[in-house]
């Protein structure tokens, strides 16, 4: 393989095992640790859902206690959102593709790269260590709303399980932070020559916008779970009020206001969702440029409505907080940027399609989980209508409405747009091809998985379905529903036996997988004009310099159906005045 | 070098792929708007308040716009995958923008977005609108795992609680105002008349939920929440806490019981005797 080929670049010294697979510094080695940890800690959330949705359908069989379904809903909500879509993509991909997609031997600042991951993994010891203490780990939902969250005596979950999610969380902010530092320099100063930011693959800027909303928003999760841990160990009174009694006990807190903790969490929770939903837009739009072998449908209008998601992003938190008790006047402010911020959204929904319209497709896997994607955007987004017009939402809000809504938008979404990175980078990252037929059953597993998982849950929270109960006999009203969470069971139980077909292709594609060239997909991004892997540093000769946008396929009169932007100027455009 | 991606899609194989995407897509669009209109037809509670009828109604619009979008989207994602499927030796259409289309794109969907906020507003100003000051009132009270309620006496007014005060409802008899409230784990509530309902925690947050008044509110611990509205039909409705609230929050049931105003008085003379 490429390995050897690291001859010219100033490296001359030998690398060892741990220098180069463990404590490496090369950004792609990194991304793979990120992704393959995000993979495995996928599973993990992915089995805590497994068993939770058994209790839900099957309440008699009482295969959890009530305090540990809901660690398990806390821990696979805090799972997935922190530990697998937050560190796959501003991770696993943003590591792996940035040098590669504009022109760099490596990341601005390898050390701290590597320092990154390694506090990433630390961040999740803590995290398992809470299965394992007294009272299990947190009770409060991956939200952890004080007081709940705030006092020992609140729940179970809310003695050490709740201070060792705290830490982790904390300490997974320290690593968002030096990896979005990052992502940010590398992409403004170590672009290659020709590689101007409007060049740039709409992947890159899905990470680059990410990147700035997690350096600005990471930091005030930070501040707000240490408050909390003060409160919880100092006996601070940021978000517990005076005058509480739990548990036949007077909280000796006094003057401290929950919303607070709500406001900053929010803050940093809403754009959180385009965290890891604006790097899966770019990379859906990569997979389908190709696979359509036809230039993105108005790539400045991808460009521009990424931007206004990033900044409106800031400005909706509150929608959170309808029912919260906050001043209605901020309601009517939250609705109104909430709604907007489903403009860009649609106008990129239009764009994809656009993009498909009169293309010549070929249905890999990547397309058919990029196809996936876009479908679950719409099916997801559009209910965001209801949920963001304040009054609309009073009735859906805490119900399987919205649980329906965010695992469709931003949950599983993302998943497919994870997935499509992954059958579309795997061959450049292994230099080997996932095989296309498994690739196709973990396709259709996932799909009709995630259909029958979270339509339903649209249907039983129309109903008033509420969010977080562990048996929902003691609901009458809610019996007649129970078929409901069976079925939405045995769906999601076709999601999970897709991810383990996923992880066996992974698997045996390392070994045997059929070898990939550098431009299996016939691609024009600078990723594709290296050796599959590429060795460390990238290229073994001079970096490429780019001549032309990302997208440029079916061009009229060109020799092939696409132009890499590597290549200079072919003649037969030239002459046909293009 | 081949001109397209062969190796891993085979053109048969692409075309087997697309038409079934193809078709499922058409499949699950239509399955999830039958299944829409079933949920809201069937499932969702007849809403038995003023505000939560108006509510049901910006729903139901806004549920038909964005049904329609879905197929919309869902029927033209359907075509473009089959219809387009590569064949053989065409040529893909090299079509980086066209502004007319992208303007319309943008301009639809911000117009839509835009009248429905203003639609929500006015209906969100409404719902928080201040209760007028002949409202009936009663204050409920969450607490791990269960609710109680309180209501003024005579003198309309509900008098001072203090969590520490070791009585009842941790009333404060200190304060004159609260000797002649009246406890009881019922919450009544009266039909056909602005009701304020005022919500307070003993402990961590709650939120009350009654499905059928499609109506919703967190319990805030520190402070008081409201909510004011009109029930408009009489009888036993479902309550249930809709924020986590602890191990017990699945038992955390209850119910509002909404009399007439006779019925509601002659209670209250019960209550008052007995104490």
């Amino acid at each position: 393989m490429a390995a050897e080929a690291h001859v010219h670049v100033e490296h001359p010294q030998r690398e060892s095992f741990w220098t180069r697979y463990v404590f490496s510094q090369d950004h792609k080695v990194i991304g793979l640790q990120y992704l393959l940890t995000s993979l495995f800690m996928a599973l993990v959330g992915g089995a805590l859902a497994m068993v939770f949705r058994t209790q839900l359908a099957w309440p008699q069989s009482g295969i959890l206690q009530a305090d540990q379904y809901l660690a398990a809903i806390s821990m696979h909500g805090t799972i997935m959102v922190f530990f697998v879509l937050t560190p796959a993509l501003l991770g696993g991909f943003a590591n792996f593709l940035v040098p590669l997609k504009i022109g760099a031997r490596d990341m601005a600042f390898p050390f701290v790269n590597m320092l990154s991951y390694w506090v990433f993994a630390l961040s999740i010891v803590p995290l398992v260590a809470s299965f394992f203490v007294p009272g299990g780990p947190l009770n409060a939902g991956w939200t952890a709303y004080p007081p709940l969250s705030a006092l020992p005596q609140a729940a179970p979950g809310s003695g050490l399980g709740q201070t060792l999610w705290l830490v982790s969380i904390a300490i997974f902010c320290v690593s968002s932070l030096l990896g979005s530092l990052n992502y940010i320099t590398t992409i403004l100063v170590l672009r290659t020559r020709g590689m101007s930011l409007m060049r740039m693959p709409l992947t890159v800027w899905g990470i680059f916008v990410a990147a700035v909303l997690a350096l600005l928003t990471f930091p005030v999760l930070m501040a707000a779970g240490i408050l909390l841990l003060f409160d919880r160990l100092a006996g601070t009174s940021f978000f517990v009020p005076g005058g509480l009694v739990v548990g036949g006990q007077v909280i000796p807190h006094t003057g401290g206001n929950p919303l607070l903790w709500q406001h900053l969490f929010w803050f940093f929770g809403h754009p959180e969702v385009y965290i890891v939903i604006l790097p899966p837009m770019g990379i859906v739009s990569d997979v389908i440029a190709n696979f359509a072998r036809k230039p993105v449908f108005g790539y400045p209008a991808m460009v521009a409505s990424m931007l206004a998601i990033g900044i409106l992003s800031f400005l909706v938190w509150g929608h959170h907080m309808f029912v919260s008790g906050m001043h209605p006047l901020l309601g009517t402010g939250f609705a109104l940027t909430t709604l907007l911020i489903g403009v860009p959204s649609a106008v990129k929904t239009f764009n994809w399609l656009v993009t498909l319209w009169r293309g010549k497709l070929y249905f890999s896997t990547a397309m058919l989980f990029a196809v996936g994607f876009v479908s679950l955007f719409v099916a997801g987004g559009l209910t965001g209508i209801h949920l963001g017009n304040a009054p609309v939402d009073i009735p859906l809000h805490d119900t399987y409405y919205v649980v329906g809504h965010f695992h469709l938008v931003m949950g599983t979404a993302a998943v497919f747009g994870i997935f499509a990175g992954i059958y579309f980078w795997f061959p450049k990252m292994f230099g080997r091809l996932l095989d296309e037929r498994l690739g196709r059953i973990h396709f259709w597993l996932t799909l009709l998985g995630v259909y029958g998982t979270f339509f339903p849950m649209y249907y039983v929270g129309m109903a008033g379905m509420h969010r977080r109960i562990y048996d929902y006999r003691a609901f009458p009203y809610l019996a007649h529903l129970q078929p409901v969470q069976v079925f939405i069971t045995l769906s999601a139980f076709l999601i999970f036996a897709g991810g383990l077909v996923l992880a066996y292709n992974m698997l045996r594609s390392l070994t045997e997988g059929r070898p990939a060239d550098r431009n299996p997909w016939r691609g024009t991004t600078l990723e594709w004009s290296t050796e599959s892997p590429p060795p460390h540093h990238n290229w073994p000769g001079e970096i490429p310099q780019v001549y032309r946008g990302p997208y440029e396929y079916s061009v009229p009169g060109a020799p092939q159906d696409y132009l890499p932007q590597w290549e200079p100027e072919p003649a037969a455009v030239r002459a046909g005045g293009h | 070098m081949e001109a397209t991606p062969q190796v891993p899609s085979p053109l048969e194989e692409t075309q087997r792929s697309g038409l079934s995407l193809g078709l499922a897509v058409w499949l699950f669009s239509l399955l999830g708007v039958a299944g829409a209109l079933y949920a809201r037809w069937v499932w969702t509670p007849q809403s038995v308040t003023r505000e939560g009828t108006s509510i049901q109604s910006l729903f139901d619009i806004i549920l038909g716009i964005i049904l329609v979008a879905f197929i919309v989207v869902h029927l033209l994602l359907g075509y473009f995958v089959i219809r387009y499927r590569a064949r053989g030796r065409e040529a893909a259409l090299y079509l980086p923008h066209h502004t007319a289309l992208e303007v319309t794109y943008t301009a639809v969907p911000a117009a839509v977005l835009v009248a429905l906020s203003v639609a929500g507003m006015v209906l969100w100003s409404r719902v928080h609108a201040p209760p007028p000051p002949d409202a009936f009132v009663v204050e409920v009270r969450g607490e791990q795992f269960g609710w109680s309620a309180r209501y003024p006496g005579p003198d309309g007014k509900l008098g001072r609680v203090d969590n520490r005060v070791p009585a009842p409802f941790n009333v404060d008899p200190r304060d004159p105002a609260s000797r002649d409230d009246v406890i009881s784990p019922q919450i009544y509530l009266v039909v056909n008349r602005p009701n304020r309902v005022l919500l307070r925690t003993r402990d961590v947050q709650h939120s009350f939920w009654v499905p059928a008044f499609r109506l919703k509110k967190d319990l805030l611990p520190g402070a008081t929440t409201e909510l004011v509205f009109t029930p408009t039909r009489t009888g036993e409705f479902d309550l249930a806490c809709a924020e986590l609230c602890g191990v017990g929050h699945y038992t955390m049931a209850g119910k509002v019981r909404v009399v007439t105003q006779e019925e509601f008085d002659r209670w209250m003379r019960q209550q008052a005797r007995r104490e």
